[in-house]
């Protein structure tokens, strides 16, 4: 049972990340709220992967601060993430749901709640095969699952279709709108602007470490407030 | 030669007891080792601690450590008129123990560090985004690592069977009471009774072989857990 304090909304108040002199990001001040999912958009560099993993609290901001609903980082119990590439644990695809779920201490419902997981990502059958086996799609499919298993109150996605054939990418799209309906709040890194108008509520759009648009997805899409978003969307590049 | 098969073959008593007797040493000792050398490679794969790369040094140091030296102290130890002394555990199968634990336990500890180091590498992001506490993360990555880790045990165990120098000094190869197989070749080849020495060849060369084949297969076993299938080999190289 989800606790009562919620996580939501993350608030980032001047948050810069230095890796020596340079910034990776830089003067952050941003609010995300729950809702529907938010994308974060821009080019390879600008800052995506860093700015998930500050919200997820993996990494602290070398300056400014971060709160989750109105408190300073206690722990990650209800946020999950997939990364990229996730990295299967060395064991067979039901071990891998175990070894998550233990970490939220399901206790005796365990086994009913893998094969629930499971199947709800299409994966019911394959639980004895080892998960380095599986093809790309299932084990981000499985990857997803094993988040989902912590019963995150939010999920980041960290460019959750990149390498993806279409067939694939549309099962974990479906997923993900699935996920967002439930009330999880999501926030995705994404390349694939086809993806975030597809699936986002809300845009951030990044260049250089910096924040450079922040609007509901119609608007940004539409209309967008600045020239680097506009050159952006246009398929030009920017630097 | 053939008196060497002979003696093999007829299962002459002396032989197979000294047989007997190195095995039960070595495995004794390789468990002893695994229980001191399992858990500080992962302490010193995990932790970070003023000193740390002066302890992984001198370990990996350890692992040459030569048979004679550890034979004379702990010889030095447990002589009658030295500290342990009152234990009265020189020129006993328990001495021989000890001998090659602290021979082995290095071997283990070292190699045991570089495989966990180098699991945790691949792990880290997934564990801490799961809040795994310090406890279950030794015990994750011990048990992916299972077989890789029973490698190093075998390569241990190894090193311990094949110890001619400490078990001499330590145990004193007393005729059916420490006696294991180096000590036995070692004195009978230098009698000249060269089929006895050369049966006991055989049986130890066999073990070796039978202990790498164990290795070798178990590995390949467990490529299962850690590689993509074969039928995903190409993709993954093509990439």
């Amino acid at each position: 049972m989800r606790a009562a304090a919620s996580d939501l909304p993350i608030l980032f108040e001047d948050v810069c990340v230095m890796i020596g002199a340079t910034p990776l990001v830089a003067a952050l001040d941003l609010l995300i709220s729950a809702g529907r999912p938010t994308a974060l958009v821009g080019p390879n560099g600008c800052g995506k992967t860093t700015l998930l993993r500050l919200a997820m609290g993996l990494i602290a901001p070398t300056r400014g601060r971060i709160s989750w609903g109105g408190k300073p980082q206690v722990n990650v119990a209800k946020r999950a993430i997939v990364f990229q590439r996730p990295v299967m644990l060395r064991r067979t695809v039901a071990a891998n749901m175990r070894f998550a779920l233990a970490s939220k201490q399901h206790g005796t419902d365990r086994p009913d709640r893998v094969a629930d997981l499971l199947r709800w990502v299409g994966l019911a059958g394959l639980e004895h095969r080892p998960a380095r086996r599986l093809s790309g799609g299932e084990q981000q499919r499985l990857a997803l699952a094993r988040a989902l298993a912590r019963d995150p109150e939010i999920l980041f996605l960290d460019e959750p279709t990149a390498s993806l054939d279409p067939a694939s990418t549309k099962t974990v799209e479906a997923l993900i709108e699935t996920v967002s309906a439930s009330g999880i709040k999501v926030i995705m890194a994404t390349h694939d602007l086809g993806q975030a108008r597809r699936l986002a509520g809300d845009i951030l759009f990044l260049v250089g470490g910096t924040l450079r648009e922040a609007a509901p997805a119609a608007q940004f899409f539409a209309n967008p407030a600045t020239p680097e978003a506009a050159d952006f969307l246009q398929g030009n590049l920017v630097v | 030669m053939t008196e060497a098969l002979t003696l093999i073959l007829a299962g002459d008593r002396t032989l197979y007891q000294i047989v007997a007797l190195s095995l039960a040493v070595s495995a004794t000792a390789s468990l002893m080792a695994a229980l001191v050398g399992l858990p500080a490679g992962a302490w010193l794969a995990l932790s970070d601690f003023p000193g740390r790369s002066f302890l992984i040094i001198l370990v990996n140091a350890l692992m040459g450590l030569p048979p004679v030296i550890v034979g004379l102290t702990l010889y030095l130890l447990l002589s009658r008129s030295g500290p342990l002394g009152p234990l009265g555990l020189l020129f006993t199968p328990k001495a021989m123990v000890l001998a090659q634990t602290v021979l082995v336990a290095p071997i283990i500890a070292a190699l045991t560090r570089q495989i966990v180091h180098d699991l945790w590498h691949e792990y880290r992001d997934e564990l801490t985004a799961m809040a795994v506490g310090p406890v279950r993360r030794v015990t994750a990555l011990l048990w992916d690592a299972r077989f890789s880790l029973i490698t190093a045990l075998l390569a241990g165990f190894g090193r311990a069977s094949a110890e001619v120098g400490a078990v001499m000094i330590v145990g004193g190869n007393i005729e059916g009471f420490t006696r294991t197989m180096t000590t036995t070749i070692s004195m009978e080849t230098s009698k000249g009774n060269v089929p006895l020495a050369l049966g006991l060849g055989v049986m130890l060369m066999s073990i070796v072989v039978l202990i790498n084949a164990i290795a070798w297969g178990l590995g390949r076993w467990g490529t299962r857990f850690s590689e993509p299938g074969r039928d995903l080999l190409p993709l993954v190289y093509s990439r």
